[in-house]
């Protein structure tokens, strides 16, 4: 064997070392980001003693028992269809505005667009926590408050939505089409009802996912504007867990897994989706 | 075809419409009238609220939870966005780079996090981090990481709980950075990485002096974003704490973030809505400087780069 062989060996051995070290990496970060929902399914079929006595990879017996005495202080069904209540209205406000004013902005030359535009985009970085107190106080003058109105009505002004759709549309709508459908004699609604919506159509999806996850996860405005018992979304259910079943740890982790896996079986199916929209929003900024 | 002379270009006006009424009715709105509130004394004692200029904002400067919260705020998004950041550009890198096996699993894996509600999140860190019987002391002891007596009280003590929430939202945000750096580093044309293999340059060089500088405009919107959620951190802190009420802000206040304070002045006990309202105007205050600082910092070098702006 000459030096020269054994120096490439020598160079092979220590690429797959570093292979194998970053594979060790990479598989370690895995572990950690499915782990603690791992544990919490587990837990969630286990009694409150035997999750006391250390962490177990095998299910246990209890999930009925943790079942019953969930269901007996949090109905957490409600939750789930108050969440949807909310969620399926405000995703399909937010897709359908949200395209109509992207349309407008993208084949419209009307004077101030590019403004307007401006405008909306300016929004986009106004966290909702600024106006709450004044949104609460115009929900209560409205007789808004402590209604599901007062959570899906704004989703109508959702700005990353026509942020995003503009984009879309003027990247796959030709303006030929629209020209054709006006000879046509299609009013300009009908035009973009038939037209221009099919088009946008996974463009709107993509956003529509988003919007779903977002009013679906969030927290602070129905903790805000909700006060009704039976009004409470599963988000502001799953807190409660924490005061209502202190001693009776696995229906807490029985709770938040009946939250939880639900999301994990959409994300399997549509993370092609949720990640692409994610990186095409913010690489068009 | 047409009876009215309605110019076609003006029919985008009227598509506006629906958005910008929701616009200004349920958004603007709500902004300019807590701006308004933010100058009187609403509260439940006081329903009418009278106008009492400044004083809400005098009173924050001698509020020891609001100056505390400001310093838990930045703390909780500091330590979580810094090794944030450095997973998410590394990981980015060699994910995009690399020839790695099973790349769109470990891009779905470290993104599942993300799209967990925070809220349920924050619950089952709370369980998971209990102490004598918690899940992560039970598997510290039994790695032998630590030993049975030394178990850590994750919830009780300000450092623990604090870093808690750190690593928490860690844990729930460098997948999702790290996607938005690959899509920019895929971006990144192919041409100028053989220019720099041809002068000699290593993976290591190129990174430095390609990779990062193609990306800064994801970096800025990264930094950007992360600062403004960051500092309008509500969620998880809200629900974390020993004990069973939500919001409390964990031992000696020491999770007790400005949207926190915010909604527990605003929204429990003596619902001081006024003052609630100073509070979210000086965060809103805070958000909008910082962020100006990063564009001007971050944009600074790139000017003379490209004097006339390309």
């Amino acid at each position: 064997m000459t030096s020269n062989d054994r120096a490439i060996k020598k160079f092979k051995a220590g690429v797959f070392t570093g292979r194998f070290f970053l594979y060790l990496f990479l598989i370690m970060l895995a572990i950690l980001c499915f782990t603690p929902f791992y544990i919490m399914i587990i837990n969630a079929t286990r009694s409150t003693q035997q999750i006391n006595l250390g962490v177990s990879l095998i299910p246990g017996k209890a999930i009925a028992e943790n079942y019953r005495a969930m269901m007996n202080s949090l109905n957490i069904w409600r939750g789930f269809l108050n969440s949807m209540i909310i969620a399926v209205p405000s995703t399909i406000l937010s897709g359908y505005f949200g395209a109509l004013t992207a349309y407008a902005f993208s084949k419209f030359r009307f004077r101030g667009n590019t403004i307007l535009f401006w405008a909306v985009l300016g929004t986009m970085m106004i966290p909702a926590q600024l106006g709450i107190v004044g949104y609460y106080q115009l929900t209560v003058k409205l007789h808004l408050i402590d209604t599901y109105w007062a959570l899906i009505l704004p989703t109508i002004a959702s700005a990353a939505t026509v942020f995003f759709l503009k984009m879309y549309i003027d990247a796959n709508v030709d303006y030929s089409l629209i020209e054709a459908a006006r000879v046509d004699g299609s009013s300009e609604f009908r035009t973009f009802n038939k037209i221009v919506l099919p088009i946008a159509f996974p463009g709107i999806a993509t956003m529509c996912i988003l919007n779903f996850m977002f009013s679906w996860n969030n927290y602070f405005t129905p903790l805000v504007l909700l006060f009704d018992k039976n009004k409470f979304t599963l988000p502001i259910l799953i807190t409660l867990v924490k005061g209502t079943f202190k001693q009776n740890i696995g229906s807490q982790y029985l709770a938040v897994t009946i939250a939880v896996v639900p999301i994990l079986i959409a994300f399997t199916l549509f993370s092609k989706y949720i990640i692409g929209g994610i990186a095409a929003g913010a690489l068009k900024e | 075809m047409r009876k009215f002379s309605f110019k076609t270009n003006n029919y985008g006006y009227i598509f506006l419409l629906p958005f910008f009424i929701t616009f200004l009715a349920l958004q603007l709105y709500p902004i300019l009238y807590t701006l308004y509130l933010s100058f009187t004394n609403l509260s439940a004692a006081n329903p009418q609220g009278d106008f009492i200029g400044f004083g809400n904002y005098i009173k924050l400067f001698t509020d020891k939870f609001f100056l505390q919260s400001i310093g838990n705020t930045w703390r909780i998004w500091i330590f979580n966005f810094i090794p944030q950041l450095i997973f998410a550009v590394g990981l980015a890198a060699i994910l995009t780079r690399d020839k790695i096996r099973g790349k769109s699993f470990f891009r779905g894996v470290y993104f599942l996090p993300n799209l967990v509600t925070a809220a349920s999140v924050g619950i089952l860190f709370n369980v998971l981090l209990g102490w004598k019987d918690g899940s992560i002391n039970n598997i510290l002891v039994a790695l032998h990481i630590i030993g049975e007596d030394a178990k850590i009280h994750f919830l009780a003590r300000p450092v623990w709980i604090s870093s808690s929430v750190s690593a928490i939202l860690w844990w729930m945000w460098f997948g999702h950075s790290m996607i938005l750096f690959m899509a920019a580093m895929i971006a990144v044309p192919r041409d100028l990485y053989d220019a720099a293999a041809v002068d000699g340059a290593n993976a290591w060089h190129s990174f430095w002096k390609i990779t990062l500088p193609q990306i800064r405009p994801i970096m800025v919107y990264v930094l950007v974003t992360s600062l403004i959620g960051g500092l309008n951190n509500f969620d998880i802190p809200y629900v974390m704490g020993e004990g069973q009420n939500l919001g409390g802000g964990g031992p000696m206040k020491s999770i007790l973030t400005m949207v926190m304070h915010l909604y527990n002045t605003a929204f429990t006990g003596g619902r001081q809505r006024g003052y609630g309202s100073a509070i979210a105007f000086a965060l809103f205050i805070i958000v909008l400087i910082f962020s100006l600082i990063i564009f001007r910092v971050m944009f600074r070098g790139r000017d003379t780069e490209n004097p006339r702006g390309v």
